[in-house]
């Protein structure tokens, strides 16, 4: 039966070619439109590190005050002071400060121009925290952050053009004239979003060449390549700026169980009561200890564009299925003569929705191809819409394809509903007689 | 023209009128606010910078290694882009208009201040800002030479002498006696206003005070920095060619991104706007495929219409009614349908705004917006309906006869 009614549904299709078109088109433009702001959206709103976002957390502390931040949010980084004095605390199973720095790789060959590489420096527990993903070697040791040790970290690029990707742990790597011992080489790895430094990269960033000590880092008194911002002027040098009240730190913690959260938060909580008491806080202890997902989420690392292009293009499609729905009903109901003689002749009211939601489910999959021809160019055309780092994260996998293709044929039949209805309800005694 | 037979009729067809209402209402919703963000990304894309933005091209540098003195370094990069034939001005700074990073700071006009200031943009540069950067000095003088100081990395700038622009003496000396008057941009370090420049906005491109900038003669002592250069006409070109070769030619221990080492101000431009630009162009593709979709909708509604009550016109036609009758029996049928959906439109398009007003902190549409979008829908499905009533008018009145 199901072949027969195929049959009869892509003959009728036929009949009116123009009206199919029009049918097949305004399914694959709102599919196309719909699939392609989604793929953007579905690549900013993910979860970067899905197997670990529930027991990585964030800390943010007000140092500001409230009149200096916004509707009562701490800002999104810490200072110095604070950041060290928390980590110093071992509250948590795992612990990072994190900050990006800007460095001059050199190379070995004088021939070769020197490159400017962005770096993050780090604690020795950001590799396994976050799975970075090792091919040779390892992170520095917890040892090595104490002796404050010119040890790195590098990407497999960065390997790549400096060593021609032979093994390089235990090599140097000149950077702004000084020498560090690499202890791993890692992939190109950078989540999307880069949750961990959405205070200077806004979410979206391809990731750093090179990882070096945080504690040597500020030894050679690197400034932070990303945002500082400070509520009162420093007093100058280097030593007055770690006191200051500037903030430009990220420090990440791995909280394994609800308790460990709780505990930590009550840590931080009670830190930040002990800084009112201490008379350098004016104002009640505001802390949040964020997960990955909490995070992004409050530092809107979704684009507003993403959002509102989405927003338009599920409009797009809703009308373009009710313009589906105004073609079908028109060419269901030009067929009522042909129905009357079908249900006169013994079909039931069931046959006529069968044969008429195949026939739409037919125009579905029509609209499908369509759809997904132009997701594909739609895709392609992201980088026209969106800057480069999100556009680079929207691509055509075999989920967006399915998707796109169940949405089209889903679309499609629902907007027949009501059509296949209007077509059932035809009174065979009527039609046969008005003929 | 009789509209109760109009309305008697289409009670008749009451799924087809609704779904062609609700069509053009959808549309309407979604057309005035595209076209709304279209106008407001176009305006904020042309908003100018005061500069005179023809034949100018900036350098992002990076000196490697860490010298404790990078100032001899800049002086000599500086004098060898000025000695680039074709090159008018060029000057070291550490931001530029659309750079979209920069310093800011609070002014105070007392030197205890202790209220926030007004915010206002840093530029560092010299005796030649003004000319490489092509703003007009309405008031005052240009920095001379010997005015220009060195700034070291801890330190917070804050000159002698500044330039500022029209917009911040506007606010803060309202009686238009700003030249001349000292200003803080710094705890205790009085600056005097020396020049006042007509305008020029600040680095980034979403600021609460776009046109607050304080030029500043000095030179900051750091690796990292950028040159403006002013090219005679015609020759912007050329010195984008040469300039890369120039430096390196002076010293090799530097990075020249490949993306952002070197550009023209167009370059600076429209990667500054590139998301705005994005945005417009989707929308208005939106909009366009829109009303294509609902004016072929209409079209293939009303031709089944017509191709239904064939019969029925050809009886019209039979007992006096003349063409130009029928055609605008469809005509008006339609103008009634569209105006049920503008009127159900316009209320869905001003809650839409209002929900993206909430949702991503945007402008609320305007009513030109509202009231053009009604236009054009009305205009846009009496177009629709033109041909198949056009067919309609010329339905025979035989037809009255021959199906029965």
């Amino acid at each position: 039966m199901f072949s027969y009614y195929l049959q009869l549904g892509l003959r009728s299709l036929r009949r009116n070619p123009m009206l199919t078109a029009l049918m097949v088109m305004a399914i694959g433009f709102g599919v196309a439109a719909s699939m392609t702001t989604y793929s953007v959206f579905r690549a900013t709103a993910r979860d970067p590190i899905p197997q670990k976002s529930s027991v990585l957390f964030n800390t943010q502390l007000d140092a500001f005050g409230p009149e200096n931040i916004e509707k009562g949010e701490p800002a999104g980084a810490l200072t110095y002071k604070d950041a060290t004095a928390l980590f110093r605390a071992h509250k948590a199973k795992r612990q990072t400060i994190i900050y990006p720095v800007s460095v001059s790789v050199i190379p070995d060959d004088p021939a070769r121009l020197p490159s400017r590489e962005a770096a993050y420096a780090a604690g020795s527990d950001f590799f396994p925290m976050f799975d970075v993903p090792f091919i040779q070697g390892g992170g520095w040791t917890t040892d090595d952050d104490e002796k404050h040790a010119s040890v790195a970290v590098i990407t497999k690029s960065t390997n790549d053009k400096l060593f021609n990707g032979a093994p390089s742990v235990g090599r140097q790597i000149n950077l702004d004239g000084r020498l560090f011992r690499i202890t791993g080489v890692i992939e190109d790895w950078a989540p999307q979003p880069l949750f961990f430094d959405v205070w200077n990269t806004g979410g979206f960033d391809e990731g750093a060449s090179v990882y070096i000590p945080f504690t040597r880092a500020v030894d050679l008194q690197m400034s932070t390549n990303g945002n500082n911002n400070c509520v009162a002027e420093p007093a100058e040098g280097w030593a007055n700026y770690l006191q200051s009240e500037c903030i430009w730190l990220s420090l990440w913690s791995e909280l394994p169980t609800k308790a460990d959260v709780d505990a930590y938060r009550d840590y931080v909580a009670g830190y930040a009561a002990e800084q009112q008491r201490a008379g350098r806080f004016r104002w009640a202890p505001n802390v949040r200890v964020r997960d990955v997902v909490d995070w992004l989420d409050a530092e809107h690392v979704v684009p507003p564009e993403s959002q509102v292009s989405l927003v338009v293009s599920l409009g797009f499609l809703v009308i373009c299925l009710v313009n589906t729905v105004g073609l079908l009903l028109a060419k269901f109901m030009r067929r009522a003569p042909e129905i009357g003689v079908r249900r006169a002749l013994g079909a039931s009211r069931r046959d006529i929705y069968a044969q008429f939601l195949i026939e739409a489910g037919t125009i579905g999959v029509a609209g499908g191809i369509l759809g997904l021809l132009l997701t594909g160019l739609g895709v392609l055309g992201v980088g026209l819409v969106f800057p480069e780092e999100i556009a680079r994260l929207a691509t055509l996998d075999p989920v967006l394809i399915l998707l796109t293709l169940v949405v089209a044929i889903v679309a499609s039949v629902v907007a027949a509903f009501y059509p296949t209805w209007r077509a059932a309800q035809v009174q065979p005694a009527w039609q046969l007689k008005s003929n | 023209m009789q509209i109760k037979p109009i309305l008697a009729a289409l009670r008749r067809h009451k799924a087809g009128t609704i779904l062609i209402a609700l069509q053009i209402a959808l549309t309407l919703a979604i057309v005035c606010n595209a076209l709304f963000i279209v106008h407001e990304r176009i305006d904020r894309v042309n908003r100018p910078t005061g500069m005179d933005e023809s034949n100018v091209v900036v350098v992002q540098n990076r000196y490697v290694g860490s010298p404790p003195n990078f100032v001899p370094l800049i002086k000599t990069d500086v004098q060898a882009l000025r000695s680039i034939p074709g090159v008018e001005a060029a000057y070291t700074t550490n931001s530029f208009p659309l750079r979209r990073g920069g310093w800011s700071t609070g002014i105070q006009t007392k030197p205890d201040g202790t209220k926030d200031g007004l915010p206002t943009a840093l530029y560092f540069g010299d005796e030649q800002t003004l000319k490489a950067l092509g703003v007009r000095l309405i008031a005052g003088r240009n920095f001379n030479p010997g005015e220009v100081v060195i700034v070291q990395p801890q330190q917070r700038p804050a000159p002698p002498q500044v330039i500022v622009t029209k917009a911040i003496v506007d606010k803060l000396f309202p009686n238009g006696d700003g030249l001349g008057k000292t200003i803080y941009l710094s705890k205790g370090k009085p600056s005097t206003i020396i020049g006042i420049v007509d305008k020029l906005t600040v680095p980034w491109i979403d600021f609460d005070h776009m046109d607050n900038v304080t030029i500043m003669p000095l030179i900051f002592n750091s690796g990292y920095q950028h040159f403006v250069i002013r090219t005679r006409p015609g020759e912007q070109d050329a010195v984008f060619k040469a300039t890369a070769k120039t430096l390196y030619g002076v010293n090799r221990m530097r990075v020249l991104s490949e993306k952002t080492g070197v550009r023209t101000f167009d370059m600076v431009r429209s990667s500054a706007y590139e998301t705005d630009r994005g945005m417009a162009i989707l929308m208005s593709v939106v909009c366009g495929v829109l009303l294509a979709i609902t004016a072929a909708g209409i079209v293939g509604l009303s031709s089944f219409w017509v191709g239904q009550r064939r019969k029925q016109i050809g009886v019209r036609r039979a007992l006096g009614a003349r063409r130009s009758d029928i055609l605008s029996y469809f005509m008006t049928e339609n103008f009634l349908i569209a105006l049920a959906g503008v009127v159900l439109g316009v209320i869905l398009a001003v809650g839409l705004s209002q929900w993206m007003f909430t949702h991503f902190e945007m402008k609320r549409l305007s009513f030109t917006y509202v009231l053009v979008g009604v236009v054009v829908l009305l205009g846009l499905g009496q177009v629709a309906v033109f041909a198949p009533a056009l067919r309609a008018s010329k339905v025979s009145p035989v037809e009255a006869t021959r199906s029965v």
